[in-house]
């Protein structure tokens, strides 16, 4: 291929660029490794089998799918709004969709208090009127891991709506397509790179969600310890079982993030 | 290529270990402490700490106390991993023997202060919790800390005392997350330190836990064995053991 030719017969970015994406490449490798050597190997299959392991990573997995989910049903209407309507406070509301991914989760944990707690501004509301509890519950878990995620769904389709070639929109409307129909057949499929990217990027923010969790949905095995809380309270125990769970973590992501990439992304 | 990787990693290196090096080597003088260390401990100790270290450092002109606050174990686990430090301030002693075990400290700790659980409610008790047994019941949200942190093991000790089975809502994984449960309305109730309630001011009040059933939690405290300045270690640990006990009595700590 051409392109593969080029790329090995010109290396020709200058020898301190390369040494500069080393030491980025550093950054990212060199902590897997120390966890990857600090593994106690010979117990590990017993550490990640015990009960409390399998209830953690089970509950994880469940809150953050779901969080996936409703990411996706509010988070690409929340985008496609931003990209295609121009309303005043735009800015302003698309600035505090990103806030999340900026903000310390613990302040975010408190800010979910604030509005979905007990005495919350419509949490004390949504207990009387339809029995929704979700400080506690792993409805709350799910609820903090969908407000610190989202933003990544929403930017990244958000990026792939604008950078999509308006005309095929224009296309399907001139040949009468009513607007659900041009919604599923013209822009979804096209902005599905993005839209897959960002489902990705969300679930796996979710995946490795703390603060936020801690903070609103407090800590309970089963209901709301996901594998960041098991992880840490093994810290304070039992070391060798927190590494053996944060290896799971990090593999289970890195597993569904590589496969993912070559086979949506078409981006080896 | 191989050569420019490892010197990329050894670069790396030395810029991580130039940043975790937090306190300077100083020579003490013969005109009193001088200098400047980092201590470590227990959250409970934050309020009591931030206000002798104030006393020390005006009684001490030269001297700088830099704190690092967090749960024991997690302190624990961090000077086991290589943080460099001066002191360490335990909530408990299993803790603290974890590092006189691994050879992590100089001399043998010292008790300086002690600290008892108490039932954290909201102020004017709504719930009208009198005691341990209360929080058995039903539809009353209970917070405690997890069996793995001090304040969660002594709060089982004291239930199995009480003899009284409490179905957590949530298990914290700090006594200050306890509290600010329990401050945000999210719990009706919570067992945590007597001090942290005083901390706590006049949106929450405590719960007398009888001493019968009571847990008393020691507090030593110790040099570590990496010192960068043994002297005003030392020092800063003598003035707690003495001018500091009026501090840690007004914070609601129990004399050693």
């Amino acid at each position: 291929m051409a392109s593969s030719r080029r790329r090995r017969g010109g290396t020709a970015a200058p020898p301190l660029f390369i040494l500069l994406a080393a030491v980025g490449a550093a950054f990212f490798v060199l902590p897997l490794a120390g966890l990857l050597v600090r593994t106690p190997w010979a117990s590990a299959w017993q550490l990640l089998t015990s009960s409390e392991a399998i209830t953690a990573l089970r509950l994880s997995l469940l809150a953050s799918l779901t969080a996936t989910v409703i990411a996706v049903v509010v988070g690409v209407p929340l985008a496609w709004v931003f990209a295609r309507i121009p309303f005043p406070g735009r800015a302003v509301l698309r600035a505090l969709t990103v806030l999340p991914m900026v903000l310390p989760p613990v302040v975010g944990g408190v800010a979910l208090l604030a509005a979905f707690g007990r005495r919350g501004l419509v949490g004390g509301w949504l207990e009387q009127a339809f029995g929704i509890h979700f400080p506690f519950t792993t409805a709350g878990a799910i609820l903090a891991e969908t407000f610190v995620a989202m933003p990544f769904l929403v930017i990244t389709v958000e990026a792939g709506l604008r950078g999509m070639d308006a005309r095929f929109e224009d296309a399907g409307r001139t040949l009468g397509a009513r607007r659900w129909t041009l919604l599923w057949r013209v822009t979804l499929p096209l902005v599905r790179p993005s839209l897959v990217a960002g489902a990705v990027l969300c679930w796996a923010r979710a995946l490795g969600e703390f603060g936020a969790t801690i903070t609103f949905a407090g800590n309970f095995p089963g209901r709301t310890q996901t594998m960041p809380l098991a992880v840490y309270l093994a810290l304070e125990t039992n070391p060798d079982a927190a590494i053996a769970l944060s290896l799971v973590l990090l593999a289970v992501s890195l597993v569904v993030l590589i496969a993912l990439r070559d086979r949506w992304l078409g981006t080896a | 290529m191989r050569t420019r990787f490892l010197s990329a990693v050894a670069a790396a290196a030395l810029l991580v270990a130039g940043c975790s090096e937090t306190s300077q080597p100083t020579s003490p003088t013969s005109s009193g402490p001088k200098g400047s260390i980092t201590v470590f401990a227990a959250s409970s100790l934050t309020a009591a700490f931030g206000s002798i270290s104030a006393d020390f450092q005006k009684a001490y002109p030269g001297t700088m106390i830099h704190f690092a606050f967090a749960g024991s174990a997690t302190l624990v686990a961090q000077i086991q991993q290589g943080a460099i430090g001066d002191v360490f301030a335990s909530a408990d002693q299993a803790n603290m023997q974890k590092l006189v075990n691994g050879g992590l400290t100089a001399g043998s700790p010292s008790i300086f202060a002690r600290n008892k659980l108490q039932i954290v409610v909201p102020a004017g008790n709504p719930k009208h919790v009198t005691g341990l047994a209360d929080l058995s019941r039903a539809g009353l949200v209970v917070v405690l800390c997890a069996p793995a942190v001090p304040c969660g093991h002594y709060a089982a000790e004291a239930l199995k005392k009480a003899n009284v089975t409490v179905t957590p809502a949530s298990q914290e994984t700090d006594v200050k997350a306890v509290v600010t449960k329990v401050a945000l309305g999210e719990a009706d109730a919570g067992i945590v330190y007597l001090t942290d309630v005083k901390a706590a001011g006049v949106q929450l009040q405590g719960v007398d836990i009888p001493d019968s059933l009571n847990v008393i939690a020691d507090y030593p405290i110790v040099v570590l064995k990496d010192s960068q300045d043994v002297g005003l270690a030392k020092a800063f640990i003598g003035y707690i053991h003495a001018n500091g006990q009026r501090t840690l009595a007004h914070y609601g700590f129990l004399p050693a």
